[in-house]
């Protein structure tokens, strides 16, 4: 039988605003421990919370980017739990009154458009940070105490929940690229795994090819990039796979795995069925965007990731396009003339390794080098990329005399005439060392004179040697 | 020194500005009184030393920043907020100073004060009997002359309840109308802050100064218009509803009735058109929607006790241990009583049953109190089902307890203001006297209240301290 995954996401990103979702402390990742709290986020008797209208306005920016419906009355709800990172033993979430509801994100791919639903994007606030004490890894097994840093609490977070629309890793990979290059793009998170301000959770079935059953799912956890994710989610599927050819069940179950240690396998946990006793929060009042408000913002929104992705795919390989618009670097792409294969090869490569800020680069000098990157050694044009930022760069110095210096475009002739000439390149290696001019006319002759001749030289002497 | 069994605040106000007290004095003089009286009462919890201006007493529900506040509770023991609550920066900027928190109820919860987690307050009327509550400190502290007024806090009858218990005067605001930011929650969408004084001039002086919009509490609003310090003394004009289920509901005293009876006979004389009328689902549903809405939001505002940030820890093994010995060492047995409620009504399967309910009757309450005030400007009836009773009348009944808010609950379940006034005397004790009006009515409260205190002639000190 063939098994066909079944793949939902549970997204949370941080909001880059300024202060704090319900108080006005600043947001930080980089302060010491307890110096961004207040009355507020440390839940003090009588404090109370203060929506930060900023946080409202992205989140209906970002539900409008995923094509929402903007709930004219959103309510915030309190999920209430006890843990010590919770500081009032509940968290001010959305419960069934988000936000916005009922959108979709479009991935494009070589074979077509992916729509993943989106069932909600709600605004809530992060916890605060439990640093376990006592053991290498901070982990809470072993540690000997437990200490809480409020800076974190209270932190606008928006959590995204997708319809399980996804059905392989690559494609979960893909819809994560983009949505994460959505919200950069509108201005709303830093969206940075490594600084904790996204986050995601997967679920993941199977069910037979062509069945529209949902089965039994499980749920990754702590996965700490798109890559580890796409390989986590494929062993999982595979996994249970293996469990229903084998006549087993899968069980429900939270897959928890190690930030810092990939390889780790995941640690298991029975999906507790947990009451939250959620209930509409009576310290604020329901949230009622103002449709002036809404259609303003939907007017606002800039050309999409995902649109450009389709329009840059007319003249570029799906998986290239991608990458130019989730890099960031389609608008130099676009801003640079010429070949665009060679234009989109580059920056995705060299240009990409360089390091260079694009939105700094002259797009005309840029042009010039791609160009002309054939006839220019390999390490100087390198170079050349990585001053291609620099203020008043000119490409004119790497130009050169106009030869072929690029040996990836020379060796292959230079194969070729070695090759088509074994005598020569028996009695080269007895001693007839003069032979070599032969073998650079040769060259010269096939390059219609425009290889580098130092070139020519070096590599010759380099594959006679070696033979 | 200043006698201060009959000080009003406005006279005090009237004594500083004229230069005869300083407020030091009057401070002096309240401290002095405090350390004569007290001890038999126990209306305060602590006492504090800040002269700079006007006395008033706060019940310990309010966060006063370097003054440990615990809201009589054990868990909060040794407490000090950071910061202070709106209501005290706005009394700071009145030109008030304080003299000292009150004792209350443990988290509000109760109608006697003794369920504080630091021994009972007796009423000065009659030290065996209780003072009500749960704002019961502040009632007494402003009955027997050791505050020239206080602020309580108000959810189910807190602050009309205890007032009408010790004779004096208490205003339940229109929700939304006094800021929350600061006051230990009980039941957010319920909670107000409430002036208690002896006049209710100085009601709607205090009133006047805690009032009004702010930033740090997102469910307050503008007053449509200014506070009016009251003068009229007549009722002309004034339609005078009287709710049949308010004014015949089981468990009204007798000696209660007939001075309600005579209050609203008061009210025909002064000039007011009186008529009957009717709240009956308010009065049947109102305790049981009550009891299942303000536990429900306790239960939930009261998860953050849990031994982590502040107030008491007990240790344990694990976390869980110590929440567990911190809460079941730190919470009284009444908080314990209503966290569980409050989850029960909150919790998966049940949600539509009781909370969701609740929150639909709530709307029915609402609208029966609109339709009464389409004929009439203000409702009147006992604010109190009885006068003070004795400690431990009811200590072991939480139900008859309950009962004792049995008439303040429906308006304040719609969000309506309240103002009791004391109206007499049965068999020695205060009778109590409740006027609601429609929301943001607390000029007409106050002025109808106004005409009738002074036509009443109630004397505010208790006959044992004359």
């Amino acid at each position: 039988m063939n098994w066909e995954p079944v793949i939902g996401l549970e997204i949370h990103i941080h909001l880059k605003t300024r202060t704090k979702m319900f108080c006005r402390c600043q947001v930080t990742y980089s302060e010491p421990e307890n110096t961004r709290t207040c009355p507020v986020c440390l839940a003090f008797p009588g404090s109370l919370p203060v929506p930060n209208e900023r946080a409202v306005e992205w989140t209906i920016k970002l539900g409008l980017a995923l094509e929402c419906r903007i709930a004219e009355h959103a309510v915030f709800h309190r999920k209430n739990y006890f843990y010590p990172d919770n500081p009032k033993g509940y968290q001010i979430s959305q419960y069934d009154e988000p936000l916005c509801v009922d959108g979709r994100l479009v991935v494009p791919g070589e074979a077509g458009d992916t729509e993943v639903g989106i069932v909600r994007a709600h605004l809530e606030e992060d916890a605060a940070k439990n640093v376990h004490l006592g053991t290498a890894e901070g982990r809470i097994a072993g540690a000997s105490a437990t200490l809480v840093d409020f800076n974190r609490a209270g932190t606008p977070l928006v959590e995204i929940v997708t319809q399980p629309d996804l059905h392989s890793a690559e494609g979960a990979r893909r819809f994560l690229q983009l949505l994460r290059q959505t919200v950069v793009e509108l201005g709303i998170s830093d969206a940075e795994m490594e600084k904790g301000s996204l986050r995601f959770d997967v679920n993941v079935s199977v069910r037979p090819e062509g069945s529209d059953e949902l089965r039994t799912r499980t749920e990754l956890k702590n996965l700490n990039s798109f890559a580890f994710a796409a390989r986590a989610i494929e062993r999982e599927v595979e996994r249970q796979i293996a469990i229903y050819e084998s006549g087993g069940e899968v069980e429900q179950e939270t897959l928890h795995f190690d930030p810092g240690k990939e390889s780790a396998p995941p640690l298991r946990s029975k999906e507790e069925a947990q009451d939250y006793r959620y209930f509409p929060e009576p310290d604020l009042v329901p949230i009622e965007p103002p449709a002036e408000m809404v259609e303003h913002a939907r007017g606002e929104l800039p050309e999409l990731p995902g649109a450009r992705i389709r329009r840059l795919a007319a003249d570029l390989d799906h998986a290239i396009a991608l990458d130019l618009v989730t890099s960031g670097r389609d608008a130099l792409y676009e801003r640079v003339p010429g070949d665009r294969r060679a234009v989109a090869n580059v920056l995705m490569n060299q240009f990409a390794a360089s390091g260079v800020d694009p939105a700094a680069v002259d797009a005309e000098e840029l042009a010039k080098l791609i160009e002309a990157r054939s006839r220019i050694p390999r390490d100087r044009f390198l170079e050349a990329l990585t001053k291609s930022g620099d203020p008043g760069f000119s490409a004119d110095a790497y130009l050169g005399d106009g030869l072929v210096a690029d040996t990836s475009e020379l060796e292959p002739i230079v194969d070729r005439i070695l090759e088509a000439n074994p005598g020569q390149v028996e009695s080269y290696r007895g001693g007839k060392e003069g032979l070599l001019g032969f073998f650079v006319g040769q060259v010269m002759r096939e390059t219609q004179g425009k290889a580098d001749p130092k070139v020519v030289n070096e590599l010759l002497r380099s594959k006679l040697a070696s033979r | 020194m200043t006698d201060t069994l009959r000080l009003t605040a406005e006279e005090a106000m009237g004594l500083v500005e004229r230069g005869e007290v300083s407020p030091a004095e009057l401070h002096a003089a309240y401290h002095a009184a405090i350390g004569e009286r007290d001890g038999e009462l126990h209306a305060y919890l602590r006492t504090v030393e800040d002269t700079g201006g006007i006395p008033i007493a706060f019940k310990d529900v309010v966060s006063t920043r370097g003054v440990e506040t615990t809201a009589g509770s054990k868990i909060l023991s040794g407490y000090t907020p950071v910061f202070d609550a709106t209501v005290a920066a706005r009394c700071r900027d009145a030109g008030m100073s304080l003299l000292g928190k009150t004792n209350m109820d443990e988290f509000a919860m109760g109608s006697s004060t003794e369920n504080s987690g630091f021994g009972p307050t007796h009423n000065p009327w009659d030290p065996e009997r209780v003072p009500g509550g749960s704002s019961g400190g502040s009632a007494a502290a402003v009955a027997a002359g050791l505050a020239p007024w206080a602020l309580g806090s108000d959810t189910g009858g807190s602050v009309k309840q205890p007032a009408a218990l010790c004779g004096i005067v208490g205003l339940r605001p229109t929700y939304g109308t006094v800021s929350r930011y600061g006051i230990v929650a009980f039941a957010s969408s319920l909670d107000q802050i409430g002036p208690m004084t002896k006049t209710v001039r100085d009601n709607a002086l205090l009133y006047r100064a805690i009032a009004g919009r702010d930033a740090n509490d997102t469910t307050t609003v503008e007053l449509p218009e200014p506070v009016q310090i009251p003068e009229a003394e007549d009722l002309k004009g004034v339609r005078v509803g009287v709710p049949r289920e308010l004014n015949e509901a089981e468990g009204i005293e007798r000696g209660v009735k007939e001075g309600v009876d005579r209050t609203i006979e008061l009210c025909r004389e002064l000039g007011a058109e009186v008529g009957e009328t009717s709240l009956p689902r308010s009065v049947e549903y109102g305790l049981a929607c009550y009891y299942l809405v303000a536990p429900a939001e306790a239960s939930s505002n009261l998860a953050r006790y849990d031994g982590v940030r502040y107030g008491l820890r007990v240790d344990g093994a694990n976390v869980r241990e110590m929440y567990e010995k911190t809460r079941d060492a730190g919470f009284g047995d009444e908080p314990k009583r209503r966290i569980m409620l409050g989850a029960y009504a909150l919790s998966a399967g049940y949600y539509e049953a009781y909370y969701g309910q609740a929150q639909k009757v709530r709307t029915v309450i609402a609208q029966e109190h609109a339709a009464a005030f389409e004929s009439f400007d203000v409702l009147v009836s006992p604010t109190s089902p009885t006068v003070a009773f004795k400690l431990g009348e009811k200590a072991e009944n939480p139900l008859a307890m309950y009962l004792s808010d049995v008439l303040t609950i429906p308006s304040n379940m719609a969000g309506l203001p309240g103002l009791s006034i004391p109206c007499g005397l049965s068999d020695g004790l205060p009778v109590g006297f409740q006027l609601i009006g429609p929301q943001f009515s607390e000029n007409l409260l106050f002025r109808a209240g106004h005409a009738l205190e002074r036509a009443i002639g109630f004397d505010v000190v208790p006959e044992r301290l004359r």
